[in-house]
């Protein structure tokens, strides 16, 4: 029922880590603006669908990290807007920072040249 | 901390899937509404925007699937799924359903009842605060009966200030008999029965009176007003739970009596002391009055000191022994209590020797509940073989092994789950019956209930079951090749007859097991026939008894000739009475009747030979003339008269036992003890033995008759008068006559119990019948679970074989050839089956060795009888599918196919 759960891990955490980015950055949001602003951001490289979205951010509100409440939207849609919440920011930042500190080893390990095996000065 | 609160999420998500799933719907219309307004705002038609807006969206069903998957806990959704499919499943066959549910819960129920039984009596400590300090302190057996296991006042007094080892030392009276309480309310008295104490009876055992107080030590005090302590049976049943009793007084035994308290519900004396025997009440012993010289009377009980070990304790009774007498003022009888001091655990002497049979139970009910797994591991194997292709198929769909594996144990939990409820109820009843069984001799058997301990014991043996007969037919089922299984039909394949051999297996196991049972519960019966054809020395048949209140007492009578002159006139009055109530063959009194209560004296011994040191003394019996022939004792000799009086000869009758023990220590004619005179041990001094009785079996029915003798009520003096009378028609129908008749002669006479003489007899055989009945039930059912695992078994391998059944019978095979070859089957497994078992059997009998009378265990009649009986029970069971198979039509049969 889970497709390929090593590939969705990734997927999973990335995809928190970019919801909790983007709230920080525009504030209180629906669903489908958390979406489209991560298409925007990414050039439509990431996000396959946007329902994907919904399972992240169930996920991260119960572990309060997000808050959600219906509201209207500037168009007048009733839509569920979600926010940020404070423990929500503590963990962008200790996530942003392993983050961060794993893309520099996984460039620095992608990086290596083949023959000699040392990094590239 | 979040993932704390993420749990706590998930778990409330799984109690509020509706609301959750409408909240989600509105989002995602939302989603697809903003969307499509965006698209439209970029100038796009509405409907081409609807179509951009639901692909960027992506599987509608999918996203709402997995956001369900991460808010809520999967494991529990799909136990709810597969717990609605098993429902289903299971309700669409009500048949199997009610079966493998019924088999469940009587095998569950009868383990939970045995596991009560056995918490109670073995497991459990006794229902006293800190009961492993408690201790019973009694000399090893003897012959003497109660005599000789239990000690003298002075000897307690001793014991108590010389030991260390205990923080109190306690006992009670050992020879209150029943009915020895006649309350007076109305006109007629009730009687009931109460037990002398030890003032510090109740603080030793650490029981609080529910109301009022206990025991002081000046309630036992010389010239202490009379106080009474009532048990909590008796105070709801005679005082109807009266809130206010403590404080009233009533005439008991013809003293005003004070309710001092009420006992707590969970204190039964009986239950602990006196099994199979009911105790209304309480009184204090008077250590300081008369009893201080009535020789061995009370029991000892210590609470030892925390941290002294019953070693210890024994090491010091035996240093302190040497020093107890049983009498102050006869040093003579310093020292005699020397090896006769042991305290053993309090819980030894009460449940210690019904461990064995417990264990033996508690073995039959394990058997049964393996039979119970092995029939539904059967049944589900069947039913898993017709599911084979949809299991099959569900795997080719892409489910996997463990899904399916899943699915299957679910059901079997299921089933246990359900069959565990139902046997709950079943051993709530069974324990309320066994509670209410006041007259099984079975210690605590009124404490019994359901407890903690209890439900746990349900909930592992549940979940035991379930694993155990689910894991075989789901293993099955999953390791199956799909390929074949879809392929397979039912015409033989090897598929099915993988299956076929495991079941036969089951079978086999199930018949041994049944085997095992049969032989066990046939021993304890044979064993129970012979204890039920022991000569007791008596014949109970038409013979009853009743407690007679007489007064004696003649004011001034030094010598006590006034006395026994009085009683033989009112016991002779008496005896004449009830004689000539029609119906009534002979009457005659006894003070204590045979498996009830016994006391000794002394050793009676031929005149002028010195008798032997340490020799038990016979049990006294105290009688008048006519009691031999009403009991239906054979006396060779005469009966006492009238005219053996204080002022004639003193004369004796002893049993023939005691009779043989006499003779081999002198040189009398014939070694016949008849006409010879015995010194010692009685009221008067030289004793002639006027006639020899059978050896009657006074303290058990499967043990060994000790020694007895009897004195006429003339010369010495009954402690009670028991009226016992040898009936022409049935005793249930004079009771009324004789008990008008008692009170005529005396209207103090309470409305004592016209009992039956075989009621003692059933008293003293019940924890043998208890035993046998429980056991022989275990057997009867297993023997009908195999029966039915057999019939199962033969009767699916007949289906299997339909069309080939139909061939051979196209091609000539008569009915009767096709019906001879299936029972010859059955017989087969039976047979193994029933090799397996008795060879099982013949190797664990020793177990059992401790609990029959009489019988081997290896019993070779027992064995065949119940192997023939298995046998024939199997054969029956392969008949009905066997007739089936010789009706089968060969048109049919190849037709179907």
């Amino acid at each position: 029922m889970t497709p390929q759960p090593g590939k969705l891990d990734l997927l999973q955490g990335t995809l928190d880590l970019m919801v909790l980015q983007t709230l920080v950055a525009m504030g209180s949001l629906h669903g489908y603006g958390v979406a489209r602003r991560i298409e925007q951001i990414s050039g439509n490289e990431v996000l396959l669908n946007q329902g994907t979205i919904y399972a992240s951010l169930v996920r991260l509100e119960q572990s309060g990290l997000i808050s959600s409440s219906w509201g209207v939207s500037s168009n007048n849609r009733k839509a569920k807007f979600y926010s940020i919440t404070k423990s929500g920011r503590k963990k962008l930042a200790s996530d942003a920072r392993h983050w961060e500190r794993l893309t520099g080893v996984m460039d620095r390990v992608l990086g290596m040249s083949k023959d000699t095996g040392e990094e590239p000065v | 901390m979040s993932s704390i609160l993420r749990t706590f999420g998930r778990l409330r998500a799984l109690f509020s899937r509706h609301k959750l799933d409408t909240d989600l719907n509105a989002e995602f219309a939302a989603h697809i509404d903003l969307a499509v307004d965006e698209y439209v705002e970029r100038g796009m038609s509405l409907a081409e925007a609807r179509r951009r807006a639901l692909v960027q969206f992506g599987g509608m069903q999918q996203a709402r699937e997995r956001q369900r998957e991460t808010r809520s806990l999967m494991h529990i959704d799909i136990l709810r799924q597969d717990l609605k499919y098993t429902l289903r499943t299971l309700g669409r066959d009500p048949g199997f359903t009610t079966i493998a549910v019924l088999i469940l819960a009587l095998a569950i129920g009868a383990n939970i009842a045995v596991f009560s039984v056995v918490n109670t009596l073995m497991l459990r400590p006794l229902p006293f605060p800190n009961a492993h300090e408690l201790a019973w302190i009694a000399p090893p057996p003897t012959k003497c009966g109660l005599s000789c296991a239990t000690y003298s006042v002075d000897a307690y007094d001793e014991f108590r200030v010389g030991s260390r080892s205990y923080q109190d030392v306690t006992g009670y009276f050992a020879f209150s008999s029943s009915d020895n309480l006649s309350l007076k309310l109305g006109s007629a008295p009730i009687t009931a029965t109460s037990i002398d104490v030890i003032a510090n009876f109740f603080q030793v055992l650490g029981v609080q009176p529910a109301m009022g107080r206990g025991f002081t030590a000046d309630d036992a005090r010389n010239g202490a007003a009379p106080v009474i302590l009532l048990s909590d049976a008796w105070w709801r049943r005679q005082f109807n739970a009266d809130p206010n009793i403590v404080g009233k007084a009533f005439d008991m035994n013809g003293h005003q009596t004070t309710v001092i308290g009420v006992l707590p519900a969970s204190f039964d004396f009986g239950a602990v002391f006196a099994p199979g025997t009911k105790v209304d009440a309480i009184t204090p012993l008077n250590l300081y009055g008369p009893p201080r010289d009535w020789g061995n009377i009370v029991t000892m009980i210590g609470r030892l000191k925390p941290g002294v070990s019953l070693a210890q304790a024994a090491d010091e009774a035996a240093r302190v022994a040497p020093t107890m007498c049983w009498n102050n003022k006869q040093p003579d009888t310093c020292g005699q209590y020397k090896g006769a001091v042991v305290p053993v655990p309090l819980k030894d002497y009460i449940s210690g020797k019904l461990r064995r049979a417990l264990v033996v139970l508690w073995a039959a009910v394990g058997a049964i509940l393996l039979i119970a797994c092995v029939n539904l591991s059967n049944l589900l194997l069947a039913r898993a073989a017709a599911r084979s292709k949809e299991f099959a198929m569900r795997g080719a769909l892409g489910a996997g092994r463990g899904r399916i594996v899943r699915q299957l144990l679910t059901e079997s939990f299921v089933l246990s789950g359900a069959g565990a409820i139902f046997g709950l109820l079943l051993a709530v009843s069974l324990i309320e019956w066994f509670a209410h069984q006041g007259a099984i001799a079975l210690p605590l058997l009124s404490t019994l209930h359901i407890d903690g301990a209890a439900l746990g014991w349900t909930v592992l043996i549940a979940v035991f079951a379930a694993v155990l007969f689910g894991l075989v037919p789901g293993l099955r089922m999953a390791s199956g090749n799909l390929h074949e299984t879809i392929k397979d039909t039912s015409a033989g394949s090897g598929q099915s007859r993988k299956h076929e051999r495991i079941r036969s297996v089951l079978v086999v196991s199930e018949v041994a097991l049944a085997c095992m049972l049969l032989v066990g519960a046939g021993l304890l019966l044979r064993s129970f026939m012979h204890v039920l054809d022991v000569d007791l020395g008596f014949q109970p048949e038409r013979a009853a008894a009743i407690k007679v209140e007489y007064d004696d007492s003649v004011p001034g009578d030094k010598t006590g000739e006034l006395t026994t002159q009085k009683r033989a006139a009112i016991f002779q009055q008496t005896l004449s009475r009830i004689s000539a109530i029609p119906g009534i063959e002979t009457a005659g009194f006894v003070d204590y009747l045979p498996l009830s209560q016994n006391r000794s004296w002394g050793l009676p011994f031929p005149k002028g030979v010195k008798p032997p040191d340490k020799v038990d003394s016979p049990l006294v019996y105290v009688v008048t003339q006519g009691y031999f022939h009403a009991m239906g004792t054979r006396l060779r000799g005469r009966d006492f008269t009238w005219s053996d009086g204080p002022h004639s000869a003193n004369v004796v009758v002893i049993n023939e036992s005691f009779a043989r023990f006499l003779a081999s220590y002198t040189h009398w004619p014939n070694n016949d003890a008849i006409g010879q005179l015995l010194s010692g041990g009685g009221p008067g001094n030289d004793m002639r033995v006027i006639g020899v009785v059978d050896d009657v079996h006074e303290e058990n029915v499967d043990g060994d008759a000790g020694w007895q003798i009897y004195y006429p009520a003339t010369q010495a003096s009954p402690s009670s008068a028991q009226l016992v009378v040898r009936t022409t028609l049935p005793p249930a129908v004079l009771g009324a006559t004789v008990i008008r008749t008692l009170r005529d002669l005396n209207p103090k006479q309470p409305l004592a119990e016209f009992r039956p003489i075989q009621s003692l007899v059933d008293h003293a055989n019940s924890p043998r019948r208890f035993f046998m009945m429980l056991v022989g039930a275990f057997a009867g059912l297993g023997l009908l679970l195999a029966a039915l695992g057999i019939y199962g078994v033969i009767s699916y391998s007949v289906t299997r074989q339909t069309p080939e059944i139909g061939i051979r019978m196209a091609l000539g095979a008569s009915a009767g050839l096709v019906q001879r070859q299936i029972l010859t089957g059955t017989v087969r497994l039976a047979g193994i089956g029933i090799v397996i078992g008795a060879m099982a059997s013949l190797a664990t009998a020793k177990l059992i060795a401790s609990l029959l009378f009489d019988t081997s265990p290896w019993d070779g009649v027992t064995y065949i009888a119940m192997a023939a009986g298995l046998l024939a029970v199997a054969v029956l069971s392969g008949y009905l599918p066997a007739r089936r198979a010789s009706r089968i039509s060969p048109m049919v049969a190849l037709r179907a196919n």
